[in-house]
């Protein structure tokens, strides 16, 4: 066979979790080129924020991903935060990094079952996702909620931490301690499991670095960028120790290694944190209006870079809010390691990014092939959006 | 009266209907042991213990919509998964677990049976491939090449790995090989090396992990069956539940030593063994990840028909040096 076909992968396929649309043309089982749309899953957020208040706007923010809602929610409160010029008391700040490591265990156990289920590995799916229960819970035992903390806030934190609680969290985490090695070593030496993983998806460190590849894909390129380190918040730099964890593999073998030892060094950072909770209070008090000013805050997800750009202009409400997330910086280069892969290695290849489209998708115009408008202003959007609908017969 | 015995041998015992029901038995085996192997619970509300499970499920499917492809090949669309159906369920008859006198030769227990019954295993692959050719899609069409490239590198190990007991008993006739293994129990584990690479090919043939290859779901939606629905799906599932039961009672026949003892003897016996390979199949399906086309060919060629042909040597010289 040596034609090419065009292969649509989206908007629904089994192996997209959330809808996005792949063209690939495929030569017998090789892909010869891949192709990406975007724009299925557009909620129009960051436009929301502007009519909201700060306050409203963390909660709108925090439900961008319902797995890194509270990477979002930081974001978004320690860019305002130093907008007003506030700085939470040490016990919040502890507090919320300790929410950021759970958070991450929870996204990571959850992208370990599903690269095991891309690969038709389910038995590892099931293990994964059955200790991601532990985690779940220690959540919802600190937060109340098992999605959606809701834990961050201007100035600090809203809940604390009791004796009880802090016994329980380590309890906890050091069932999952012991349970992560097995993981790691199933990923990195069964037979079939390391066929699938080993040597597919590569990506070169100075690819990795030229096509701005983030978090455990440009780590396991051998690119040591964490912005924990590199822009440290929330305690990192000088309260907190942690370690970077990097891979030269450059491949989706060493993602999962990667992603299992990061794991390991947030157990470390978090029975840091148990141990040492400074005393006193999780908040201080912010004010209701934000003084005019810009800032971007940058924040390390679990998928890697995340950075919200704030315009505030001095009333309640912000004038300008941006967010760029992690999978969107990850997509030239899952682009680039797609091409010349083979057919089977699609899904693994695609998730080994742990991709997140409600974090990443935005409005998308495509130009018209039969020359039309390419930039679409307001107006024409609000009226192909009321005749859309009216063509439906939904009264807009 | 004799037509009444055919009709009966063909209808309840062993044929569709006793198939019917064991084979959605295994198929509750098959899923409660995988569940139990991945720390969950399977099946559990249907019937006792979820017994009922995979009867409600083909229910279920029977009763729903049936859509056939605008573009498809509508008559071969329709009538694959009743001929392969129909296939299978002709190899069930042939197993020697009904007629086990070796003295009487009837039209499903001859010399050749063996053939018969592997030319009959390996029709539904076929089906599969015109399936997936007939429905007329992209996903599809890709699957049913796979199909195609996944028989090219299971079935030749199959073959020799079965041949090698035939050739060690001295027949053609399953019936007769394995009445020589219950007469001569210590010959058995001298075809371990065609056991174990009959069972990976068995495994591969049921289209099971690690080599669901054609239908592997995050890559291919549903392969070769992803514009089948309601009836025609239903059938198919059940086809590949008989086949279930069929090769693992070829297998048992052929490496097991068959089923001695008589009617209700050899019926249990056809129980044990079958379950017995199926929960083989159920281990390997829990615990490997499914493996590229082209890993799958070179594993054939590179290990399970290397290693058939080294068994073959093995059982000539043994039967060399036979008292």
């Amino acid at each position: 066979m040596s034609e090419t076909f065009v292969l649509p992968v989206g908007p629904q396929h089994p192996a997209l979790k959330e809808p996005t649309s792949f063209r690939f043309k495929v030569d017998g089982e090789y892909i010869v080129d891949a192709d990406l749309r975007l724009g299925y899953n557009h909620r129009g957020m960051e436009k929301g924020c502007e009519a909201r208040t700060y306050v409203q706007d963390i909660y709108l923010l925090e439900r961008v991903c319902g797995i890194c809602s509270n990477a979002h929610m930081t974001c978004f409160a320690q860019g305002v935060e130093r907008l007003m010029g506030i700085e939470p008391p040490p016990r919040g700040v502890f507090i919320r990094c300790l929410m950021g490591e759970l958070e991450r265990i929870h996204s990571h156990l959850l992208w370990l079952g599903v690269a095991g289920h891309e690969i038709g590995f389910d038995t590892f799916f099931m293990y994964t996702w059955r200790d991601r229960e532990v985690v779940m819970d220690l959540l919802e035992m600190v937060s109340g909620n098992r999605v959606n903390y809701g834990m961050q806030t201007f100035g600090g934190v809203r809940r604390d931490l009791d004796g009880m609680q802090i016994k329980t969290l380590l309890e906890g985490i050091a069932a999952l301690k012991a349970r992560t090695p097995y993981y790691l070593n199933l990923g990195a030496t069964e037979p079939t499991m390391v066929a699938r993983i080993a040597g597919v998806g590569k990506l070169p460190r100075e690819k990795a670095i030229e096509l701005t590849a983030a978090g455990p894909t440009t780590r396991a390129s051998g690119v040591d960028f964490d912005v924990r380190k590199d822009d440290p918040y929330a305690g990192f730099g000088d309260l907190i120790p942690f370690t970077i964890v990097t891979d030269n593999g450059c491949d989706v073998l060493a993602r999962v290694v990667v992603r299992a030892k990061e794991m390991m060094a947030s157990y470390d950072i978090m029975e840091f944190i148990l141990r040492n909770l400074p005393a006193g209070e999780v908040r201080t008090k912010a004010p209701r209006k934000v003084p005019e000013g810009e800032t971007v805050s940058r924040v390390e997800a679990q998928r890697g870079e995340l950075i919200h750009y704030i315009r505030a202009n001095g009333t309640d409400k912000p004038d300008r809010v941006k967010v760029r997330a992690p999978t969107l910086a990850n997509w030239p280069s899952t682009l680039y390691m797609l091409r010349g892969a083979y057919l089977a290695d699609i899904p693994i290849i695609m998730a080994a990014i742990d991709p997140c489209l409600s974090c990443t998708d935005r409005m998308a115009v495509i130009s018209d092939v039969r020359g039309g408008e390419k930039v679409w202003d307001w107006e024409t959007l609000r009226q192909y959006g009321i005749e859309f609908h009216r063509r439906r017969g939904i009264r807009p | 009266m004799d037509l009444l015995k055919v009709a009966l041998y063909l209808l309840v015992y062993p044929g569709l209907l006793f198939l019917f029901v064991y084979s959605t038995f295994v198929e509750w085996v098959d899923r409660k042991l995988y569940a139990r192997f991945q720390h969950r619970r399977g099946p559990l509300y249907t019937g006792r213990a979820g017994l009922l499970q995979p009867i409600a499920d083909f229910v279920k499917l029977m009763a729903k919509e049936d859509i056939v492809p605008s573009s498809a090949d509508k008559p071969l669309f329709n009538a694959v998964p009743v001929l392969a159906l129909a296939a299978v369920l002709t190899s069930g008859l042939l197993l020697p677990v009904w007629h086990f006198t070796t003295g009487i030769v009837s039209a499903t227990s001859f010399p050749g049976d063996i053939i018969v019954m592997a030319y009959l295993l390996s029709l539904p692959t076929f089906a599969y491939f015109l399936a997936g050719w007939a429905s007329a899609s992209m996903y599809a069409s890709i699957g049913a090449v796979r199909v195609l490239t996944l028989l090219f590198s299971y079935e030749v190990p199959m073959f020799l790995a079965i041949l090698s007991p035939a050739v060690m008993a001295g027949s053609w006739r399953m019936a007769e090989i394995a009445r020589f293994y219950q007469l001569h129990p210590g010959y058995l584990p001298v075809n371990i090396i065609a056991f174990a690479v009959a069972i990976l090919a068995l495994q591969a043939k049921l289209e099971r992990l690690p080599f669901d290859i054609p239908e592997a779901e995050t890559e291919l939606v549903g392969g070769t069956f992803t514009e089948y629905s309601g009836r025609k799906l239903a059938l198919f599932r059940l086809l590949t539940d008989v086949q279930m039961v069929t090769g693992a009672g070829f297998l048992a026949t052929l490496f097991l030593a068959g089923f001695p003892g008589g009617l209700v003897p050899g019926f249990l016996w056809f129980i044990a063994k079958t379950l017995f390979i199926v929960l083989i199949l159920s281990a390997i399906r829990a615990v490997t990840a499914r493996i590229r086309i082209d890993q799958m060919v070179n594993f054939s060629w590179s290990y399970l028909a290397p290693a058939a042909l080294l068994q073959l040597v093995a059982v000539i010289i043994v039967k060399g040096y036979l008292p």
